[in-house]
């Protein structure tokens, strides 16, 4: 037959199983992709996140302010994980995104409690994503009405009230009060598409001049291995700020994102996320040994950036190691800069407090870097 | 051919001594000695696989000896690479240029990369010594293989280097262009330019001034044409005429004959000692082929050598 030879079939067929077996890289890729999207998608991600940090601000500690905090601990949404002196503080807190949400009681709560009064008891959220607070909101707004149940017993029950909470729950969702997603969604992807881009092409922009040879000259000119590496990074950061600027655009013109804080903070901040993405692209560049290893490496990366840093699911839903992992991620804090510039009008103090984690990431990237890139040949 | 000038007899352009590479630990550069004046043409030669590639680039810093060591221009070549590379040109094996970059823009980038003062003249010049001043705005990818090949010698000597590492620049270039090429290699070797050239060439081996041939590693020969067919002691007979294809086999099994090689209608046999070769050919002397006691020619010379070198490999 002329049309398909089984010989030539198997020829080809042999040959790609051998070129596979060659090309270990891939292959772990081929196995390790997969598992990593079991465990990310199977164990990390959870999109009804429990355990929130809470913090309090209490005025009047008593029986009454300790039952509501158990109940409310019991709800497997809140964990509370301090108090509060003041008002300033509860704010600060919230800015900086050490805590989802702030319960306040009232001085004389639990007077007013007895007396039947009503107080006024506030939770305060950091709504900027909308799918971390609202099934806890939602969970709270039914246990109000149950929380102090076995506490307010006999003429302490009031009949008129039955059905009504004791006290008046009112939530102030801050940041994003009408909990639009894209307010959320939009800031952080200028996070997403920087990783995504910046790491792959500067990954194979190098991997590219060995695969094709011209390494070798290069190499054997004067040109200093720092000149190639800005040279070529250089470039790459200016379509950084393109795309920066196309989605800082979009983000207020088309979606109607709020811009809280400073735009020139946030492009100064932007220039670190972006070395430390091209920073993984270099280091990428110094163990791949063609274009498409680094294009697979670079996939490897961006699965947990996208997945573990808060963008796709809230980062408090996720289990304490894959907070840990997260932690270690340029994106997982890049977000809170954006976020928190954007909507929560961050300043310069809280904008360092998540810029340093990248910083320290990149001297760890880059040194790592340094150590592998061959100035030679060999 | 200018009349060689002894190696040792001028300041040196390279001098190393002992100089060692392996690969995975396979040895592939072995000890190499070697010696090169200032404005010298010399030869490199050896079957593939050598190690010639390697042992130049270890010449210009990019890849470090093993052991060994020595002088390139005067500088160091473990700890001064950096000096090296600024004045020598070094053409790779294979094509190393930017395939989606302009002739001139290729040409361009390699003139800012050395800093040359007059970068735009530079480039021109070079374009036009080259012939393509009227192509320059192709891309490096479309060249046929041979332009390939005669941009990048044009480009590795845009910043007039004093020493030249060529490796095979004549691979699949015209003879004309090969012609060419060599009056310019002769035309910067007399204004004191150096050149190391590996090919596989004989006709471009014999236009050096001095040869050196390395076989699996190690460096077998050294010297003029003359030094080098001397050095294998060979006596050749050719045989024309004749059914020499039956001869052929016939006399490879004989005894006091090493080689016996093919070139156009004439048979080169050729042996280590003449008396026991003229023994070899007496039975066949009548069997209507013409013979004639010839000079060996460097390609005998480097086809024994080649058989005698012992493969490290197998
Ligand atoms: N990067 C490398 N890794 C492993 N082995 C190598 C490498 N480069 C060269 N070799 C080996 O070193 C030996 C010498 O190679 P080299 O390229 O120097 O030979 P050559 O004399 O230039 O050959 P040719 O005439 O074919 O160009 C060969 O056996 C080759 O397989
Ligand atoms: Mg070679």
């Amino acid at each position: 037959m002329n049309f398909f030879s089984l010989p030539r079939f198997v020829a080809i067929a042999l040959k790609e199983f051998i070129q596979m077996r060659r090309d270990r890289l891939t292959f772990g890729m081929m196995v390790g992709v997969p598992l990593m999207q079991l465990v990310l998608f199977g164990f990390a991600i959870n999109t009804d996140p429990k355990q929130m940090r809470t913090a309090l601000r209490c005025s009047d500690e008593g029986p009454f302010a300790r039952s509501v905090v158990r109940a409310m601990t019991a709800s497997g949404y809140f964990q509370f994980t301090g108090r509060l002196p003041d008002d300033a503080a509860a704010t600060r807190a919230l800015e900086l995104g050490e805590v989802q949400f702030v319960l306040h009681l009232p001085a004389g709560f639990e007077r007013d409690l007895v007396r039947g009064r009503r107080p006024v008891v506030l939770l305060e959220a950091d709504a900027s994503d909308p799918a971390a607070t609202s099934n806890a909101i939602s969970a709270l707004q039914t246990l109000a009405a149950r929380a102090l149940e076995h506490d307010l017993l006999g003429p302490l029950a009031r009949p008129a009230m039955e059905g009504a909470a004791p006290f008046d729950l009112r939530i102030h969702r801050r940041y994003n009060p009408e909990g639009i997603t894209q307010y959320n969604i939009v800031p952080g992807l200028m996070g997403v598409v920087l990783t995504m881009t910046m790491v792959i092409i500067t990954a194979l922009a190098i991997t590219r001049e060995r695969e094709r040879g011209t390494m070798e000259n290069l190499l054997s000119t004067p040109v200093h291995p720092l000149e190639v590496m800005l040279g070529k990074l250089v470039p790459y950061v200016l379509l950084g700020y393109i795309q920066v600027t196309l989605i800082l655009c979009a983000a207020k013109f088309l979606f109607r994102v709020p811009v809280m804080g400073s735009v020139p903070l946030l492009l100064a901040s932007v220039l670190v996320f972006i070395v430390a993405n091209l920073s993984v692209g270099i280091l990428f560049s110094t163990i791949a040994k063609n274009q498409l290893q680094a294009m697979q490496m670079a996939f490897f990366f961006f699965l947990p950036s996208i997945l573990l840093s808060g963008f796709m699911f809230p980062f408090r839903g996720m289990p304490q190691w894959a907070q840990w992992l997260g932690e270690v991620l340029p994106l997982t804090h890049f977000l809170r800069v954006v976020r928190g510039i954007l909507l929560k009008g961050n300043g310069p103090a809280e904008v360092v407090h998540h810029l340093w984690p990248i910083a320290l990431f990149v001297v760890v990237v880059v040194s790592l870097g340094l150590k592998r890139y061959r100035r030679t040949l060999d | 051919m200018t009349a060689p000038l002894s190696g040792t007899a001028r300041q040196a352009a390279i001098e190393v001594e002992g100089v060692t590479n392996s690969f995975s630990g396979r040895v592939v550069v072995d000890r190499i000695a070697m010696r090169v004046g200032r404005g010298e043409i010399f030869g490199f030669l050896g079957p593939n696989g050598s190690g010639k590639t390697t042992f130049l680039r270890m010449l210009c810093g990019l890849l470090t000896p093993d052991s060994g060591s020595g002088t390139c221009l005067g500088f160091d070549i473990l700890s001064q690479s950096a000096e090296i590379k600024k004045r020598v040109g070094y053409m790779t094996q294979k094509f190393s240029f930017y395939e989606n970059l302009s002739l001139e823009e290729n040409l361009d980038f390699i003139a800012r990369i050395y800093g040359l003062p007059d970068r735009r003249r530079a480039v021109r010049e070079s374009l036009e010594q080259l012939g393509m001043a009227g192509r320059k705005h192709q891309l490096a990818g479309q060249l046929s293989g041979g332009w390939k090949r005669r941009l990048a010698l044009a480009a590795c000597m845009i910043h007039q280097p004093e020493l030249l590492l060529l490796d095979e620049p004549t691979a699949g270039v015209d003879p004309k262009a090969r012609r060419d090429f060599w009056e310019q290699i002769h035309e910067l070797s007399a204004q004191g330019i150096t050149v190391l050239v590996t090919t596989h060439y004989m006709d471009e081996a014999e236009r050096c001034h001095r040869l050196a041939y390395i076989a699996y590693g190690s460096l077998l020969a050294e010297g003029t044409t003359g030094d080098i067919i001397r050095h294998t002691r060979l006596s050749t007979w050719t045989a024309s005429g004749g059914d020499l294809h039956a001869l052929c086999s016939a006399l490879e099994k004989s005894e006091g004959v090493s080689q016996v090689v093919p070139f156009g209608n004439a048979l080169h046999v050729s042996g280590h000692d003449a008396a026991t070769l003229e023994l070899a050919i007496e039975p066949f002397r009548h069997g209507g082929h013409i013979w004639q006691r010839a000079e060996p020619s460097l390609e005998d010379a480097f086809i024994s050598l080649m058989g005698e070198a012992k493969d490290n490999f197998q």
